[in-house]
């Protein structure tokens, strides 16, 4: 093991930029570098990816082993992760985040099997243990009802963050890093899966992930026509619409606005639930949220533990007055 | 068309969060009063398989791996409609870590042998790890598709919808494969009654890890690659200040009113 050295970073590139959740990465990164007096590496990877490394240089990376294919533009696990085994063969890093996102939950745990390491998905902390010097790895479990904090035996020890849990560093584009090339050499025969098609559910308005107040609604809601009233108000705060999972299982609302852990991880100022109950797995998507408030029936609905203000009651009762008396603030 | 789905039997992630309690002596977490159930996104897999075998026909094996296993959870995907059970049951199987659990399910796959296609669920609700089916693909150097919200299979080749943040991709890959289902998949059908007294008449074969070829000490809590330093329960300050009101629309401008003066609007 006295062979792996250094953190690494896997930085994704979305149209030319680098991703949001790798200057998170990077955030942590640095600090673990620190911690443990080690060097920050980015890999990068993707098609047309010059501006994206020099962000990851900017935003705290002592290096960037890049490596930039046509091949790469889209992510595929084969392509992906014959890359990357090829760039940790040649870096040997003693630790390797990336993002827990589309990309990175699919390849780090293929790319630890790869590698015959360990992966840990969907941390919420990192740090070095001052002792061992092995990466602690602070994870929810049981659905948000727990928390594990896992080392790992192997090196490299892969994990992947969760979006919003790490904070980036000021971006400083003065900052110099040696830049390493590395040849992808990708055997396009061996990509197993083809993408056919690539289908955007577009969602009107605001971003869920981008918007700074979300209004969400549950079970309680009892039928899409019900989620007007709940645009309604986002609108009024220039927020975006969410929900719990099962008004999405319902058809209610598009699968893509479903707020939790196996849905959109947030992190909004605001965060308004109407006739959500707070299940483990949906507060697991949304306890990053600056101020929690909460409409519900149920005097000891799950959601109050984690809400700053609620109110107990019907929201068919609640929620017009509430939303009249903020046009009216607004207003003033 | 043969199937195989991993499914677990976990703590009931249904039950209220108040009864979930954490053992620190054994690092075990329980939730008191309720019986374990099937996985709920384990049985999402054993749906996904249900649905492939309606259209294409064929035969559905179910590999369950732990142990205490309950025979009427674990035979859940039996009175679903799947044709087998293979429970993975014995001491030296507990306390597996992605690894150690990736590695005998893929040996046990390997056993039941006759297979076109291998299913799991996304990540199981315990342990969220997500990493099983990916895990399984790596060891027997199968292609993977991970999240699937719907399967059709057509000459061989599985045309997967994969879920993503912004809606979905359609990929394709031959079989054999390894794909793993999301909960867009659909509900889970119920068991029938036909389904629960077919279920009752097919005992399980259980397989101790010689039987799937490999050292007792290469699974279960021998066989991670991880430690758990630390297990807990995080502290929510639980303090929510409740907007009164002699009315619920009274109520509901109430907390208009508290969140502006909380500065929050």
């Amino acid at each position: 093991m006295a062979d792996y050295k250094g953190i690494a970073v896997f930085c994704e590139v979305k149209e030319g930029k680098l991703a949001p959740i790798s200057t998170e990465g990077l955030g942590i990164g640095k600090k673990l570098a620190g911690d443990s007096g080690q060097e920050l590496c980015a890999i990068v990877v993707g098609s047309g990816v010059a501006e994206a490394t020099k962000e990851a240089i900017a935003y705290g990376a002592d290096k960037a082993y890049v490596v930039d294919d046509e091949l790469l533009k889209t992510y595929r696990t084969d392509s992906y992760v014959a890359v990357m085994k090829k760039v940790i063969d040649q870096i040997t890093p003693q630790v390797l985040i990336l993002g827990q996102n589309d990309i990175g939950r699919d390849l780090a745990p293929s790319l630890a099997f790869k590698l015959g390491t360990t992966a840990t998905l969907d941390c919420v902390e990192l740090a070095i243990d001052p002792d061992s010097k092995r990466l602690l790895q602070t994870k929810p479990i049981y659905g948000g009802n727990a928390l594990a904090v896992y080392t790992s035996n192997t090196d490299p020890q892969i994990v992947t963050i969760r979006t919003k849990a790490m904070t980036p560093l000021a971006p400083d584009a003065s900052r110099q890093g040696e830049i390493v090339n590395i040849d992808a050499g990708i055997d396009a025969s061996a990509i197993r899966t083809k993408v056919v098609d690539t289908v955007v559910e577009e969602v009107a308005g605001i971003k869920l992930e981008d918007a700074e107040v979300v209004v969400a609604g549950g079970r309680g809601m009892g039928s899409a026509e019900a989620f007007a009233q709940l645009e309604e108000l986002a609108k009024l705060l220039k927020g975006a619409v969410g929900a719990s999972r099962p008004p999405c299982d319902n058809g209610w609302l598009p699968d893509t606005v479903q707020i939790g852990l196996t849905g959109k991880i947030i992190a909004p100022e605001l965060y308004i639930a109407v006739a959500i109950s707070g299940s483990s797995q949906h507060l697991s998507g949304c306890s990053g949220s600056k101020n929690i408030i909460a409409i519900n029936k149920d005097p000891e609905a799950n959601i109050f533990r984690q809400a700053r203000y609620g109110v107990v009651g019907d929201w068919k009762k609640v929620l017009p007055a509430f939303t009249a008396k903020i046009k009216e603030l607004l207003a003033s | 068309m043969n199937i195989i789905v991993c499914v677990k039997q976990v703590i009931d992630p249904e039950a209220p969060p108040a009864s979930f309690q954490i053992d620190s002596a054994s690092n075990k977490a329980e939730m008191k009063g309720a019986p374990p159930v099937i996985d709920p996104y384990g049985e999402y897999a054993v749906e996904a398989a249900l649905k492939i075998k309606d259209a294409n026909g064929g035969k559905i094996t179910a590999i369950t791996m732990g142990i205490k296993l309950l025979r009427e959870v674990v035979k859940k995907p039996l009175s679903m409609g799947a044709d087998e059970l293979v429970l993975l049951e014995d001491e030296s199987y507990d306390g597996a870590d992605s690894h150690s659990t990736a590695y005998a399910l893929a040996m046990a796959t390997k056993k039941v042998a006759d297979y076109n296609l291998i299913l799991c669920g996304r990540e199981a609700s315990d342990t969220n790890a997500g990493q099983t089916g990916s895990g399984i693909a790596e060891i027997l150097g199968l292609p993977c598709v991970t999240l699937a919200r719907k399967i059709d299979i057509n000459n061989g080749t599985a045309r997967v919808e994969k879920v993503t943040a912004d809606g979905y991709e359609v990929v394709e890959v031959t079989l054999p494969a390894v794909i793993t289902v999301s909960n867009e998949i659909g509900e889970p059908r119920y068991p029938t009654i036909k389904g629960i007294m077919a279920a009752k008449k097919i005992d399980p074969v259980v397989w101790k890890p010689s039987d799937i070829g490999v050292e007792s000490n290469q699974v279960g809590n021998a066989g991670r690659k991880t430690a758990v330093n630390k297990l807990f329960q995080p502290v929510h300050e639980g303090k929510c200040e409740m907007a009164e009101g002699d009315s619920p629309e009274e109520a509901g401008a109430n907390l208009a009113m508290k969140i502006r003066e909380a500065k929050i609007l």
